[in-house]
């Protein structure tokens, strides 16, 4: 069992989860992710690490409350309670030498686990330059965290309530018109917008990586469930990824991909909303 | 007792009772029953007990064969009991799984001239008894200070893990799904397995001492250099199976609606797919399901589907019923349910609909040409024999390639094929690291990955300088039940062992 040492509602429908595990805590690297399983009856859940502190001994986790599960894990996990398994690291940790100047995207959920990659591009030496978006101000996350370890931090809002109104790609533009000299993007965020992202620098030639969260079982290399198309070659996102070049993805192939079980999601949430109403009105 | 000759013996083998097929696809219960008191006794008389056993030999882990059902005969079923586990802890489990007709019983003796004594029912029926009557055989076990880790709860670390609790060590077992077992576990489906038999035999690892860590993936939360190096591990066994499932790269296969068996089952054994949205883990099983590849796991898969409510289950196998790799029993079964068998048929496309899930496979026929590498003969497609069938699932059961999560977080060496590099005693390239199982030689059998373990663990001893006991249980009858330093020497539960002159994890000489 793994003990939630610390949580924070970022918003209605994103939370902040700190779990206590030293050891996976020690091992983690920047791009890495893990596996979470609140109960025995439970679904196994990829989450990209958002943070991770090897002297406290805990992982950090952002989680969205879009199905049945998360929603669920959004009501039970509370500080003193613990999930029934958090295991990794997995996947192959981000390559963050030889970059000089390197622009970390993160759209929603992204902004969390693109947080790693951007401090560890800081630490290395590097030129850093946040975009960072949301919907709107009120759920913005982190802009002191992002601040701290960019040279440039650009906030991008749909309705311009915070930083310049537009997508993280606008914030990408901007950022690629100031500096003609960026060594690497990395993007991470719904696959559309990792896909803009690439379409974007593309016609630079910039590198442009990309992390991806197909669905999966075990994240191990056993189901195959998270095969993707990079280059034309099927790839297993969880053992040879989860990062890939931006424009190798097959990402209309992966967006399908992600909606294989769409109609089960909504019946798991009819069904557990109806509880929930039953157990109110009870 | 008068001598027994093939003619005085039972020259029928005793059927087990089974479900009826028309009942049995209904439901996730057994499909085998197992023996009754009865049927042990009177199959056990057709055991010759021959004085130059073959079946010893023909078993992965040298079962006294004889000797277990000998003692099944004399009413000493507490006796069987123990002479099995002399050799092999898992009694319940492997008389269930173990393909037996091409082990022990393919060179029974009784067989040269009937059916072959049915070994695997009625090692199955004691390991069901010790189950029911809570019977375990913890030895008495002089620790040693070797500590051991073992990558993997499968049935290679199972094995090679109980050997080496039971000559002392400390033992640590690593397992990186939240429940222990492996492929026994997330692999084969509760009808041919039930989940309390492999808790009930599993327990028995505990009692041997044996610590068991779920949700540790090692490799990446810590390597193997430094369980070696920094966690204080005398030597490491790694039996992580192979798993990494293959696919044919043939159009379509990114269609939502195809799957690896692999993915399907473990949806099912482990994440209890089966029972969504109770559980929370979804399979969108399809109404017509296609599975390619004829071996146990496409068995699995398929019956699996079938229980689970799909209205049409194919199997597309490139070869003839002949080739198949399953287990006959498991065809048979297959057959007896339902499954529509395409031999001689290879998919060549995937066809989706407009959004993007599987909607038919288009097949090819095949003919058998010349034998190939493998000895059989060379499926080769008949020109313009194109087919297709309506379909909404496909699942690939294929095979499987190399993880690559060791190779990907350590030094060890690997062969050209992914698969971790051994010599003939298990031994990595890495000083203290052994391997066996379906990682070092591909997809194969649980008893064989156990066979494995086993041949590990007398490696690990010896590299540990752990004087094996292995000798007491060779002894001829006359000297089994003769007590040597108080304790029984016909049990295998008592170790001598020496401090090695040099570290144990130092260099192999």
């Amino acid at each position: 069992m793994y003990e939630i040492v610390a949580r924070q509602d970022l918003s209605e429908t994103t939370y902040l989860l700190e779990v206590a595990h030293p050891q996976l805590a020690r091992a983690a690297r920047p791009g890495q992710f893990v596996i979470v399983l609140s109960h025995e009856q439970g679904e196994r859940i990829p989450l990209t690490i958002a943070d991770f502190d090897g002297e406290r001994g805990t992982v950090t986790l952002v989680i969205q409350a879009v199905g049945k599960s998360t929603k669920e894990m959004q009501q039970l996990c509370q500080v003193g309670r613990s999930l029934l398994a958090v295991v990794g690291p997995m996947g192959l940790p981000t390559a963050v030498n030889d970059v000089r100047k390197v622009v970390c995207v993160g759209g929603g959920l992204g902004v969390a686990p693109v947080f790693p990659q951007l401090r560890a591009h800081k630490n290395n030496g590097a030129y850093t330059i946040g975009v960072i978006g949301f919907r709107n101000r009120d759920l913005m996350f982190w802009k002191d965290k992002f601040a701290r370890y960019c040279d440039d931090l650009i906030i991008c809002t749909n309705d311009g309530s915070e930083g310049i109104a537009g997508l993280v790609t606008d914030g990408l533009a901007a950022a690629m018109k100031e500096h003609d000299d960026i060594d690497e993007v990395i993007a991470i965020g719904p696959p559309i917008m990792m896909k803009l992202c690439a379409e974007a620098t593309r016609p630079r030639s910039i590198k442009t990586t990309v992390s991806l969260n197909p669905i999966m079982v075990d994240g191990t290399g056993m189901c195959g469930g998270c095969r993707v198309s990079v280059g034309g070659e099927m790839k297993f996102a969880c053992v040879d990824g989860p990062d890939f070049d931006g424009h190798d993805v097959n990402f209309e192939e992966l967006i399908n991909r992600l909606r294989r079980f769409d109609s089960d999601e909504r019946e798991a949430m009819d069904r557990w909303s109806e509880q929930c109403r039953l157990m109110n009105d009870g | 007792m008068s001598v027994k000759t093939i003619r005085t013996i039972p020259q029928e083998r005793t059927p087990i009772p089974e479900q009826q097929p028309e009942v049995r696809v209904a439901n996730f219960d057994e499909v085998a029953l197992g023996y009754s008191t009865e049927d042990a006794l009177l199959e056990s008389e057709r055991c010759l007990i021959c004085p130059d056993p073959k079946c010893i030999a023909g078993c992965p882990v040298q079962i006294n064969i004889p000797g277990f059902i000998e003692r099944i005969h004399e009413k000493d079923f507490r006796g069987a009991y123990d002479v099995l586990t002399e050799s092999n802890l898992m009694p319940a489990i492997c008389g269930r799984v173990c393909p037996q007709e091409e082990q022990c019983e393919e060179v029974c003796t009784v067989g040269d001239t009937l059916e072959a004594v049915a070994v695997g029912r009625l090692e199955r029926w004691i390991g069901d008894l010790a189950i029911r009557e809570g019977w375990s055989n913890v030895p008495y076990i002089e620790r040693n200070p070797f500590k051991i880790g073992i990558v993997g709860s499968g049935p290679a670390g199972i094995a090679c893990a109980a050997d080496l609790a039971r000559a002392g060590c400390d033992v640590t077992m690593y397992e990186a799904f939240h429940r222990p077992g492996g492929v026994l576990r997330y692999g084969i489906p509760e009808f041919r397995l039930p989940n309390p038999v492999i808790d009930a035999e599993m327990e028995n690892l505990t009692r041997l001492g044996v610590k068991i860590e779920c949700n540790t993936l090692v490799g990446r939360l810590f390597t193997l250099e430094q369980m070696v190096d920094e966690m204080g591990f005398d030597a490491v066994f790694i039996g992580t199976g192979a798993g990494y499932p293959k696919f044919m790269g043939i159009p379509g296969e990114s269609l939502n609606g195809v799957l690896s068996a692999n993915e399907l089952l473990t949806r099912c054994n482990l994440m209890g797919a089966g029972d969504f949205p109770n559980a929370d883990t979804p399979l969108h099983l399809g109404k017509r399901v296609a599975v390619i590849g004829s071996g146990n796991t496409a068995m699995d898969a398929m019956r699996v589907s079938k229980r689970l409510g799909a209205e049409k289950v194919h199997c597309l196998y490139r070869r003839s019923r002949n080739e198949s790799p399953a287990r006959l029993e498991e065809l048979q079964h297959a057959e007896e349910e339902g499954i529509d068998f395409h031999w001689l048929t290879a998919p060549v496309e995937i066809l989706g609909d407009d959004d993007g899930n599987v909607r038919a496979v288009r097949n090819i026929r095949m003919e058998l040409g010349e034998p190939d590498s493998s000895g059989r003969r060379r499926p080769v497609p008949v020109e313009g024999s194109e087919y297709e069938f309506e379909a909404d699932m496909v699942v690939y059961a294929i095979g499987t390639n190399a993880n690559p999560i060791m190779g990907q977080t350590s030094k060890i060496a690997l062969n050209k094929w992914g698969y971790i590099e051994t010599d003939d005693r298990l031994a990595t390239s890495l000083a203290g690291v052994y391997a066996g199982g379906d990682i070092v030689t591909g997809g194969a059998t649980v008893i064989l990955a156990m066979g494995a373990g086993r041949k590990a663990a007398r490696s690990i001893k010896q590299y540990l300088g752990i004087v094996d006991t292995e000798s007491v249980y060779d002894l001829d009858e006359t000297e089994r039940g003769t007590r040597r330093f108080g304790i029984d020497a016909g049990q295998k539960n008592f170790v001598r062992m020496r401090f090695p002159a040099s570290q144990p994890n130092g260099p192999r000489s």
